[in-house]
């Protein structure tokens, strides 16, 4: 299992343990906020984020002008947070929907053919969990070169282990289910029972564990970004705080230019990890009661 | 254990290392340009060492001799010439493994201490506002960027309280009059990047050890336990303690995959000279011989790890099912 996912059930067992609903009512309303500013990002931005500013504008801290201070550039900080959020949300579900799709796919065939392909496919899936993610990602991004969509790829293909597992277990409990059973009996062939029988059935748990994918997803690109492998071209949020980090600025005391990228960050992530978990209590009646 | 998934598991894990090392190979052969002339872009290589790489690894030659050339140059320890450092890449590798180990050993130390005493208040106080807090800062912490928390630490005890230096593990240019004097230096360095990797891992240890402990209150020999009258703490200490330190042992190998993470990101903010920041400075000057290197010790060592955790685990657990 992934550490993340490690880490998330036993969030999830202290979630019920606390049974705070308000967390989750938290995470859904900070993740609205930032899909519209993400959404509605250039209605709302004062200035053009790729301006770069006069000697004068570099490093300003927060005032009436720029509320959240310039950058080293002499950009302003608020424009480069409101545009960053599209890129990192972008790249954050983009990456999540590859990896839901690989999961999906290998799970379920997994599940449903059962015997050599299973081995075989989860010796693969193993494989993928055991790896340490970070490094795994900074060889490929390395190699693959550094532009969004290859990030996006990069952490689309190593994070879908830990759905393919879960996919697989609940596959292999719908498969026995009477009605697959009888639409076997009625001739339907494993692609029609694998896409309209197992995959809806399926579904419910998928859906809590892509929000939780997302947050790895979006601390992974930020991550990434930091360590240089981001995309020069996009200001994400990690590109910022890559920046910020590469010219001094942080350490030279420039709190407004690193700490406002990190907070959206973790408040991202945090929001994703609070829906995840909702999500969860909703749509999977397991845990009801427990 | 039986013996029969004992040689299962060795099995499973010789593969998982034979793929990785497969995998490696492909890495840099399969995607798109030859590993010459992506070493080529490297300004650094020059062409003596591009052809020594030839010669090494045999790339004028058919794959499957590639293949062979490559594993039997494992075997042997030797991978090759870093273009940045102009030295074998297992020399420069040797020479960052002892930073990285004291740093991450002592904050595993430190993080699995305060773990378990967070998580036992926790569980102890369960519902209570402690409680409540270990989950926030479980949270949060688990949604932070590990780099960015380096960046705040630094700011805050380096730059503005003047406590500890920014980076590096030991002042530069400075003379010891003693090994005592180079040893506290080297441990002011040393401490906020085992912090940093500290709040990492604190949240995940304590969130176990409460949800565990949680359940083992609730067995039936403690009820027993306390039935035959002895004091809460009595029970604690040796009935409830013991039992629930067991998943500890699996939890340290599962997060040994973000230890590896997280010190990429720690070393590199605090310039400390380990194999973390070795990965980090390599990817900055594309030296892909040595970026391969250390991916291929780091993800040899997760692996291996794992399967001595496996293995540990079932014998200091009869309970585990096979």
């Amino acid at each position: 299992m992934h550490y993340k996912e490690f880490r998330y059930r036993k969030l999830k067992e202290f979630f019920r343990a606390v049974k705070n609903n308000k967390m989750a009512l938290f995470g859904s309303v900070t993740l609205m906020f930032f899909l519209l500013v993400a959404v509605f990002g250039p209605i709302l931005m004062p200035f053009s984020t790729l301006d770069f500013g006069n000697v004068e504008d570099i490093l300003l801290p927060p005032s009436g002008d720029h509320l959240l201070g310039t950058d080293d550039m002499g950009r302003d900080i608020l424009a480069n947070l409101i545009s960053g959020s599209r890129i990192s949300l972008l790249i954050g579900i983009m990456a999540t929907l590859i990896s839901m799709i690989i999961g999906c796919v290998i799970g379920i065939v997994s599940g449903y053919f059962g015997k050599r392909i299973d081995q075989l496919l989860m010796r693969f899936t193993d494989f993928f969990l055991v790896i340490p993610w970070l490094p795994l990602m900074m060889v490929l991004a390395a190699v693959l070169g550094t532009n969004i969509w290859n990030i996006i790829f990069v952490i689309g293909i190593t994070s879908w282990a830990g759905t393919a597992r879960i996919v697989r277990a609940q596959t292999l409990s719908v498969k026995e289910r009477q009605f697959v059973e009888r639409t076997i009996s009625l001739g339907a062939g494993s692609k029609h029972i694998m896409l309209h029988h197992i995959l809806p059935n399926v579904f419910p748990l998928v859906f809590a564990n892509t929000v939780l994918v997302a947050s790895i997803a979006i601390v992974s690109e930020t991550t990434l970004s930091f360590l240089g492998l981001g995309d020069p071209s996009q200001a994400s949020w990690g590109m910022m705080l890559h920046y910020a980090f590469e010219s001094g600025a942080a350490s030279a005391g420039a709190y407004w230019y690193y700490l406002p990228p990190g907070f959206c960050v973790v408040a991202v992530v945090l929001s994703f990890t609070l829906m995840g978990y909702a999500f969860d209590e909703i749509l999977n009646p397991k845990l009801k009661g427990r | 254990m039986k013996k029969r998934s004992l040689i299962q598991k060795s099995i499973y894990a010789v593969i998982t290392i034979f793929a990785v090392l497969v995998f490696n190979y492909l890495l840099f052969r399969v995607l798109p340009g030859d590993p010459l002339s992506m070493m080529m872009r490297n300004p650094k290589a020059t062409p003596e060492m591009i052809e020594g790489m030839r010669q090494l690894f045999g790339l004028d030659q058919p794959w499957y001799v590639q293949l062979y050339l490559y594993f039997k140059n494992l075997l042997a320890g030797d991978l090759g010439m870093s273009f940045y450092f102009k030295q074998p890449v297992s020399s420069v590798i040797g020479a960052r493994i002892m930073p990285t180990i004291i740093m991450v050993g002592l904050a595993e130390v430190v993080a699995i201490f305060a773990g378990i005493i967070i998580g036992l208040i926790a569980a102890w106080k369960r519902g209570t506002r402690i409680d409540v807090a270990t989950l926030g800062f479980s949270l949060v912490t688990y949604s932070m960027p590990t780099f960015w928390l380096g960046m705040v630490i630094v700011v805050v005890f380096s730059v503005n309280l003047h406590l500890f230096p920014t980076s590096g593990i030991l002042t530069p240019g400075m003379t010891y009059q003693t090994t005592g004097a180079m040893v506290a230096d080297y441990i002011r360095h040393l401490i906020l990047p085992t912090l940093t990797m500290s709040i990492v891992l604190i949240g995940e240890y304590a969130l176990t050890m409460r949800n565990t402990l949680t359940d083992v209150l609730s067995e039936d020999y403690i009820t027993t336990a306390k039935a035959k009258g002895f004091d809460n703490k009595y029970i604690l200490r040796k009935h409830a303690l013991p039992n629930a330190m067991l998943p500890m042992v699996t939890l340290i190998a599962i997060n040994l995959g973000l230890v590896v993470g997280g010190t990429v990101q720690v070393e590199t903010v605090f310039s400390w000279p380990g194999l973390g920041s070795l990965m980090y400075e390599a990817l900055r000057a594309r030296d892909y011989p040595l970026l391969q290197g250390v991916f291929l010790l780091v993800t040899v060592s997760v692996v291996v790890a794992n399967f001595i955790a496996d293995i540990t685990y079932s014998y200091i657990d009869p309970r585990v099912k096979e």
